[in-house]
């Protein structure tokens, strides 16, 4: 089968071949980041330990555990990304990464700091853990620990993880936020369906 | 004592490997629903995530590892049976149980103290691991129903009190609505529980309560059985579908469960659980022996 595989660190050339929809894989350097890192950081103003250019985030909280000195990631998986919403646009702007990945989507701010520096927002399936500690080919490294084992920043290399779908892409396109847009706007008409049914249920 | 020591030490064995079990496979009435969800969507894009899923279910089976990294905080329900002869004992267990499993790798330390803001490390802090209890009349075992509720999962849980002349209508839009707004993040396809009740709690704790009945089944009332099919019916018109990047199937199936309500008020609650619906049933009977009628088949590793 044919798949897309991106090398950690990318571009923004190599990313602007991805629309959204399209699938693909990540090899190389990829760090976990989740609320209270991007807390630390963004709002703490502590130095970032790590540096992330042309890297992936992931927003994730990984299962880990410590078999002598080494560090084991046992499952692994997105965490919902729209929690990120308000640090986002901020990091990318900030630290040159070139890829998001979580899952649920991302909003309009974030869109457009992918559209101006040319970053991506992809979706890895949620809920697929063991999948994701099946790409992990190595920890290496840890840092802020302090903040607990989901919260603290995992640098890991990985080997084709994926799939990733592309929901934000480098034009600021945000695939999420249609489909969400459109459920909103498709209530009023599911409910009207729902009328005849339940006036039935009340009557009886 | 030393007997209710050991009777303590054998539980909490039995609970802690319970625990790691249903972090790590999905109970038997899962899978054909999410099989039988994959078929209905006919775009790559949403086949390449069920066949991420399914293939996620295999290597967490083969490898017993966590199916999904989020374990959650863990919620028992508990029914004793008025002879059982273990039940203090049983619930002291559950903390320990939980305890246990985190520090073998089985569950991702979750639990945070709202105050000091910390991870206590353990899936252990105030009221938490959360036991629910109900008597069961006439019978000597126990009933332990766990639920790992997933941070992404509980994020639409909400909860609200309506006007009566709001009626079902009323119901079915705040379900709708929260469904649409927050579902997409949740890892659908969802299971949607739905309380109905007179206050919020009562509704909420009914609506988590209809995410532990079996998939597939409906509700003894001719009239909710006909709400619960219409509700998933008029939520797969959202469009959602499988991790909200657009789909055919956005509920794998709605239940609801509802109380008698307070004259003035009419009050919905709404929980929602992931495609990767970890919940588990064990049965403890008074000699400890035990089956795990969720899970048939599977050895309590």
């Amino acid at each position: 089968m044919d798949r897309t595989v991106v090398q950690l660190p990318t571009t923004s050339g190599v990313l602007s071949g991805l629309r959204v929809g399209d699938s693909f894989y990540v090899s190389g350097v990829v760090v976990t980041m989740r609320d209270a890192a991007h807390e630390r950081y963004l709002r703490g103003g502590v130095p970032l330990p790590v540096d992330l250019r042309g890297l992936a985030v992931f927003h994730a909280g990984p299962v880990m555990v410590k078999s002598g000195s080494r560090w084991v990631c046992l499952s692994i998986g997105p965490t919902t990304s729209r929690r990120m919403e308000y640090y986002e646009s901020e990091l990318i702007e900030r630290t040159g990464v070139k890829i998001i990945v979580g899952k649920g989507g991302m909003g309009s701010r974030t869109a457009e700091a992918c559209r101006r520096h040319g970053a991506i927002y992809a979706v890895f399936p949620g809920g697929c853990g063991a999948l994701g500690a099946s790409a992990v080919e190595e920890v290496l490294g840890v840092e802020w620990l302090d903040l607990g084992i989901p919260e603290a920043i995992w640098v890991l290399k990985v080997r084709e993880l994926g799939p990733l779908v592309v929901a934000i892409d480098t034009e600021g396109r945000n695939l999420a936020d249609d489909v969400l847009s459109s459920a909103r706007t498709r209530v009023p008409a599911a409910l009207r369906s729902l009328k005849p049914y339940l006036a039935q249920l009340s009557r009886s | 004592m030393a007997f209710g020591a050991t009777v303590y030490g054998k539980l909490v064995e039995i609970l802690s490997r319970f625990v790691s079990l249903v972090a790590v496979r999905l109970p038997d009435d899962v899978l054909p629903a999410l099989l039988k969800a994959s078929r209905l969507e006919d775009s790559a894009r949403a086949r390449l995530m069920y066949d991420a899923m399914f293939k996620n279910i295999e290597i967490a089976a083969l490898k017993r590892v966590p199916l999904c990294q989020d374990t959650g905080v863990l919620e028992f329900f508990i029914g004793l049976g008025e002879a059982f002869p273990h039940g203090a004992v049983l619930v002291k267990a559950v903390r320990e149980a939980v305890a246990r499993a985190t520090g073998d790798g089985f569950l991702r330390p979750n639990v945070v103290d709202p105050v000091a803001n910390r991870n206590t490390g353990d899936n252990t802090g105030p009221h938490l691991p959360w036991v629910d209890l109900e008597i069961l009349p006439g019978v000597d075992y126990a009933d332990v129903r766990l639920y790992l509720a997933g941070g992404g999962s509980s994020r639409p849980g909400s909860a609200r009190v309506l006007d009566p002349a709001l009626g079902l209508e009323g119901v079915a839009e705040f379900v709708l609505n929260t469904v649409a707004e927050y579902g997409p993040p949740a890892c659908p396809p969802l299971v949607v529980g739905v309380g109905i009740g007179p206050t919020v709690e009562i509704a909420a704790v009914l609506s988590k309560r209809a995410l532990l009945r079996e998939l597939g089944s409906r509700s003894p009332d001719p009239r909710v059985a006909m709400l619960e099919e219409k509700l998933a019916e008029a939520i797969n018109e959202l469009g959602i579908g499988p991790q909200g990047l657009g789909g055919r199937v956005t509920a794998l199936a709605v239940h609801v469960e509802y109380a008698g309500r307070h004259a003035a008020t009419l009050a919905v609650g709404v929980s929602t659980g992931c495609w990767a619906l970890r919940r588990g049933w064990l049965r403890v009977y008074p000699d400890l022996s035990y089956r795990v009628p969720s899970h048939r088949g599977v050895e309590l590793g």
